[in-house]
């Protein structure tokens, strides 16, 4: 494995640059779905839902939003976008003759994925604390957590990605992954509502540990046994941040 | 010793062997012609030489160093033209051109200033802000050049710089890549239009299938292969076996080419007395390189 450089900023500000040209057509709807989603679920479906500790159900569910959008943030853009910029666009390849190498491509590529998580996180935790539903100074770490699932869900999009032979193909990342993920990490229902297996299987998918650490960060139950959750994310970090660097070198470089 | 060596350089895909075994020395300052039909490896040898395609066999040295250890290096001082346009689409000409500056780490201020020259060498002063969408082909190509020289290289790679473009916008290119000369710009160019071989380049490798056929200047090449002219000999069919047991008993080179024969190295006409008849055109015109390369690479379709 090749490890990627310094110069991976480069391909970090092209795709900022990018965003910042063409942002009218992005950034509203990646944020104006989380808003609607949480007042719908969290005022409508909230109004009949009772939890056990008297907690507000807009209150619970608000993390979780956060949480699931920054990943949608960075799975759409190194699945969809990579792909793009990789086989129509032929980006990479023009990038690929300077000075950068494919490491440093994808290492970019993986922190600009992970910029959007932050920006979308960010956005959203700053409606949930004007409809006060954020309680502890703690949340002020939310974008860093952001920043961090980031890293993870645009690397394992973009190890994904690296496979794919079409872009149709991310139909399936989107239906068999990214969507139960959203159901069954404990954003919109507590875990134990779920069967064991059910439970188990949730523990050993990348977006419950996240869901876990914002909600504690939200309420300010900040304990010992929040580092296991920050472990899993770093394990699954480190894991298909290197993966994906091994796999697009094998798909770009021939 | 050459600003670019390569030494038994290899390239091979699953069943297809697309560079074999190719040894050059590229001259400092020289512009250096790949010349072959399409498949014939001269895509897949720039690629090895530019380091972004790793060799299966065979090494490249650039300026001294071995591309395998010095690759960052050695593309810093590379301009390379691709042959498929792979322009920013996402960002508008001035954009393109100073995000390119900065994959090469030109300061700003420094950036700024190439790229303003850039458009105005080639003619884009007008389109600074355009997107990439609204500009023709022939401009395209031409932001492709700039982008090319955006980091002052000290080698440039030309793939089919003018394929697609009309007469004016091929002069244009032709003319730009004629005053890197004068900087001292080791360019190397891949073709297979003949007259820019012919007009561009100090020394031309004639490639096929993968090998090297022959390297040397153009008119060396014609000049050994072909001679100064080319007798052209129109056939009738019912007198095509005449005409060629004829050139075959006075030991003449020739090519049959069905409809037609050439012959080649031939000073002048007194050779074919005799063997022209009526209702047979002959034509005697200047030898070209083109001749050399259908003599040395076939005129049969390569697929």
């Amino acid at each position: 494995m090749k490890l990627f450089s310094w110069r991976c900023i480069r391909m970090w500000q092209r795709n900022k640059d990018v965003f910042f040209r063409l942002w009218h057509s992005e950034a509203p709807g990646a944020v104006a779905e989380p808003i609607i989603l949480l007042l719908a679920m969290g005022l409508g479906l909230g109004a009949y839902v009772g939890l056990v500790d008297g907690q507000r159900y807009i209150e619970f569910i608000a993390p979780g939003v956060i949480a699931s959008y920054a990943m949608f943030s960075a799975s759409f853009e190194c699945t969809y976008g990579t792909f793009f910029r990789m086989e129509y666009q032929r980006t990479f390849d023009s990038i690929i003759a300077t000075p950068l190498n494919v490491e440093d491509v994808i290492a970019g590529e993986i922190f600009w994925g992970a910029t959007r998580s932050m920006l979308t996180g960010t956005v959203i935790l700053a409606i949930a604390a004007a409809f006060q539903l954020v309680h502890s100074p703690w949340a002020a770490m939310i974008p860093l957590v952001c920043f961090l699932q980031g890293v993870m869900f645009a690397s394992i999009a973009v190890f994904y990605t690296s496979l794919v032979p079409a872009i149709y193909t991310f139909n399936y990342y989107f239906t068999l992954f990214i969507t139960p993920m959203f159901f069954f990490s404990g954003v919109f229902f507590p875990l134990t509502s779920f069967p064991q297996i059910v439970q188990t299987l949730s523990w050993i998918v990348p977006l419950t540990p996240v869901v876990h650490l914002t909600r504690s960060l939200v309420s300010g139950d900040v304990h010992i046994g929040l580092l296991w959750a920050f472990g899993l994310i770093l394990l699954f970090t480190a894991a298909f941040f290197s993966l994906s660097l091994v796999t697009m070198r094998r798909r770009l470089v021939v | 010793m050459g600003i670019i060596e390569t030494k038994e350089l290899t390239k091979r895909f699953k069943h297809v062997l697309a560079v074999d075994r190719v040894n050059l020395e590229i001259e400092e300052g020289e512009c250096f012609g790949l010349l072959g039909p399409n498949g014939a490896g001269k895509t897949s040898l720039v690629r090895m030489i530019t380091a972004v395609s790793p060799p299966t066999e065979g090494e490249v040295w650039v300026q001294g160093s071995s591309l395998e250890h010095c690759a960052r290096e050695a593309k810093a001082m590379m301009g390379v033209i691709p042959q498929l346009d792979n322009l920013d689409p996402d960002l508008t000409v001035w954009q393109n051109l100073m995000t390119f500056a900065r994959y090469f780490n030109v300061p700003k201020k420094m950036a700024r200033q190439r790229c303003s020259d850039l458009l105005a060498l080639l003619k884009l002063e007008d389109k600074r802000n355009s997107a990439i969408r609204e500009l023709s082909g022939g401009m395209r190509r031409r932001l492709l050049i700039a982008r090319g020289l955006i980091n002052n290289p000290r080698i440039v790679i030309l793939d089919e710089p003018t394929i697609g473009l009309d007469p004016q916008a091929r002069h244009l290119v032709w003319q730009k890549l004629t005053e890197l000369e004068a900087q001292g710009v080791t360019r190397i160019l891949c073709t297979h239009n003949m007259d820019e071989a012919a007009t561009l380049c100090d020394r031309v490798a004639i490639m096929y299938e993968g090998r090297v056929l022959d390297l040397d200047s153009p008119a060396a090449l014609v000049a050994s292969h072909v001679g100064s002219e080319v007798w052209e000999i129109q056939m009738n069919p019912e007198d095509r076996d005449t005409v060629l047991a004829g050139l075959e008993s006075r030991r003449l080179d020739f090519e049959d080419a069905g409809t037609h024969v050439y012959v080649f190295h031939l000073d002048s006409g007194q050779a074919l007395g005799g063997l022209i008849g009526d209702g047979q055109r002959v034509k005697q015109r200047p030898a070209t390189l083109e001749d050399v390369f259908f003599r040395l690479t076939g005129r049969s379709l390569i697929e």
